[in-house]
């Protein structure tokens, strides 16, 4: 089930991160993504899902951190040596957690600097009138300043962007963080859109596992820096544990109170 | 007590009043060093938004263009091909600078970057003595030093030429900002540097533009100030009259920068005028870093400090 084709489009191999020369962060990760699919990186706060599409994207070394033992190949080819604006131009980008759009630049000038990498004025008129199909809330705000428009608008902003770098793969970080549930099934919902008609492959780190299992096929389970649970996304939501402690979950589909869930993560380490 | 406040507040706008020419001639003399100043100090602003780094050696740098190019003109190279050999020399500067101050030093503190500044600004100056040596010179670039009159206005053919240039670069700067792929993704890297990284924006290219661009700026700022008072060390000076203007104009505003430099230009020649003789002359020296220190008080971000926009 992880890959139907021979060669998946992305394998992270027994990757281990270092912060700062010391701090190890990440302690042998690995994890494909197929062509053309959805993956989904769950873990709770501090896990190590950030660090790891940072070590993919090469945004690491911004941070003082190094990939320093195993390896990441992108079709084939070993990427994480690479900086950041080579990872882009290989068709790897990364939509950061925290939204990060400029926002004193105007939004279409923010969708606009996602195409820095591909000199052709013509494409982008193009690319920039598919980003406006996909989300055409941004149409009507084309010419406000990114800074002040909505938290959920500014996602939307954040993942044109990338789109504009005509990417094969999105690493999506947190796309849900500090949205009403109403929008992050909408940004979910046109995740999966983009999957299916433009044949974006998606690995899309969260918290809010239940979102992301309902659009991912793939999905592993991260805590303190390792994978300790990976399988088809129905199978991990239908797993006990990750029910009980992880989603939240107390009967069909309900959602326990923040607070609940609050106090499940704060007993750790529920599965090593 | 009468007496004063006449001659503070009510003696010098008599005396503008009385000859608006003269007045006319002491504002263009303000809106020259003025200009002056904001090209410095739009130097340092643009290096400032793109990297974070509060360049030092600014001021050097229109030395060292300046140096550069009198040298050539000297060895007899043609004004146009002097320029563009200066340009040539400043973009270089920007990629060794780049190579090996700004790469090296990347994620360290910005303190350390400063500092590394200082020791550019010490560099700069050594080498171009070294090149061009330490004499004052004279820049001629062909416009003459010469006035003619306008309704009895004595306008400076050289104040003129400067004035003009300086207004067009800083259009041309402004378009380059607005209009352009790299111009886009310079403020793109000034908003949120790790973000621009994210779409492939690759830092060192930027770095580079932005330090040429501080470059070319600093020629322009060397060519019209060492027309006027020749090519010394003291042109490095002007450095420190950017740094109020920095500070009334944001650090990191272009227009501030603009503004700010006309600002201080001005009221520093209307004040020497017409307030200079009340105390003895020398208000020139002080009025920007008096002006400054009561910005600092009452508008710390400076008249055009970039809003911090906040959202939850
Ligand atoms: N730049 C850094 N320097 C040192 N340690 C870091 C750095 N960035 C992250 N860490 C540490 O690495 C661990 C994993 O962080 P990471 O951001 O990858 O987690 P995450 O799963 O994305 O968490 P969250 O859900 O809160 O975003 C944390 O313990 C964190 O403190
Ligand atoms: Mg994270």
């Amino acid at each position: 089930m992880v890959s139907d084709a021979p060669r998946p489009l992305l394998s992270v191999s027994n990757i281990e991160v270092i912060y700062d020369h010391v701090i190890l962060v990440l302690k042998g990760v690995s994890l494909t993504v197929p062509e053309g699919g959805i993956v989904a990186l769950l873990g709770a706060n501090g896990a190590g899902k950030s660090t790891t599409l940072k070590a993919i994207s090469g945004l690491l070394r911004t941070e003082r951190g190094e990939v320093t033992k195993g390896a990441i190949e992108f079709r084939g080819r070993a990427i994480h040596r690479r900086n950041p604006s080579e990872v882009v131009k290989h068709g790897i980008v990364q939509v950061m957690e925290g939204r990060h759009v400029f926002e004193h630049l105007t939004v279409e000038e923010n969708l606009l600097t996602g195409a820095y990498t591909r000199h052709n004025g013509q494409s982008t008129k193009k690319d920039l009138d598919v980003v406006y199909h996909y989300f055409p809330r941004l149409t009507e705000r084309r010419g406000f300043k990114a800074g002040y428009v909505s938290g959920g608008e500014q996602q939307m902003v954040a993942i044109g962007r990338a789109l504009m770098a005509r990417p094969t793969l999105m690493l999506l970080d947190e796309p849900s963080m500090g949205l009403a549930p109403m929008l992050v099934t909408e940004i979910f919902e046109i995740v999966a859109r983009l999957n299916r008609a433009e044949g974006v492959a998606v690995l899309l780190a969260e918290q809010n596992a239940t979102m992301a299992l309902q659009v991912a096929r793939h999905g592993y389970v991260m805590e303190n820096g390792r994978i300790v649970l990976d399988g088809d996304a129905k199978a991990i939501s239908e797993n006990e544990d990750i029910k009980e402690f992880y989603l939240g979950l107390t009967g069909v589909g309900q959602r326990k109170s923040y607070r609940d869930v609050k106090h499940y993560r704060r007993r750790k380490r529920w599965l090593s | 007590m009468v007496d004063v406040v006449y001659a503070v507040l009510v003696a010098p706008f008599k005396d503008m009043a009385g000859s608006p020419a003269f007045l006319v001639e002491v504002l263009i003399g303000g809106v020259f060093a003025g200009l002056m100043y904001s090209l410095v100090a739009l130097g340092f602003v643009l290096i400032f938004k793109a990297s974070g780094v509060f360049n030092f050696a600014q001021g050097v740098m229109v030395l060292f263009a300046a140096l550069t190019l009198v040298g050539l003109l000297e060895r007899g190279v043609p004004v146009v091909l002097a320029l563009a050999l200066t340009t040539a020399v400043m973009v270089a500067l920007a990629f060794a600078i780049e190579r090996f101050v700004l790469r090296p030093l990347v994620n360290q503190e910005h303190i350390i970057l400063f500092m590394a500044t200082i020791g550019l600004n010490f560099f700069l100056e050594g080498f171009g003595e070294m090149l061009w040596g330490a004499n004052v010179k004279k820049l001629d670039i062909g416009i003459p030093d010469r006035s003619f009159v306008v309704r009895g206005v004595q306008i400076n053919e050289l104040e003129l030429t400067a004035a003009v240039t300086a207004a067009l670069l800083v259009t041309l700067l402004a378009m380059f900002f607005q209009k352009t792929r790299i111009g886009r993704a310079l403020r793109a890297v000034a908003d949120d540097h790790e973000a621009a990284l994210s779409i492939g924006i690759p830092l060192k290219t930027i770095w580079v533009v932005v330090w040429s661009v501080a470059g070319v700026v600093a020629i322009v700022a060397g060519l019209m100030w060492g027309a006027k008072s020749g090519v010394q060390f003291s042109l490095s000076l002007i450095a420190l009259k950017a740094l109020p203007v920095l500070i009334l104009g944001g650090f990191e505003s272009v227009p501030g920068a603009i503004v700010g430099g006309l600002i201080i230009g001005i009221g520093e020649k209307v004040g020497e005028v017409y307030w200079g003789p009340l105390v003895g002359g020398a208000i020139e020296n002080w009025f920007a870093y008096v002006l400054a220190l009561a910005f600092l008080l009452a508008r710390p971000q400076g008249l055009f400090g970039e809003k911090i926009i906040e959202r939850v």
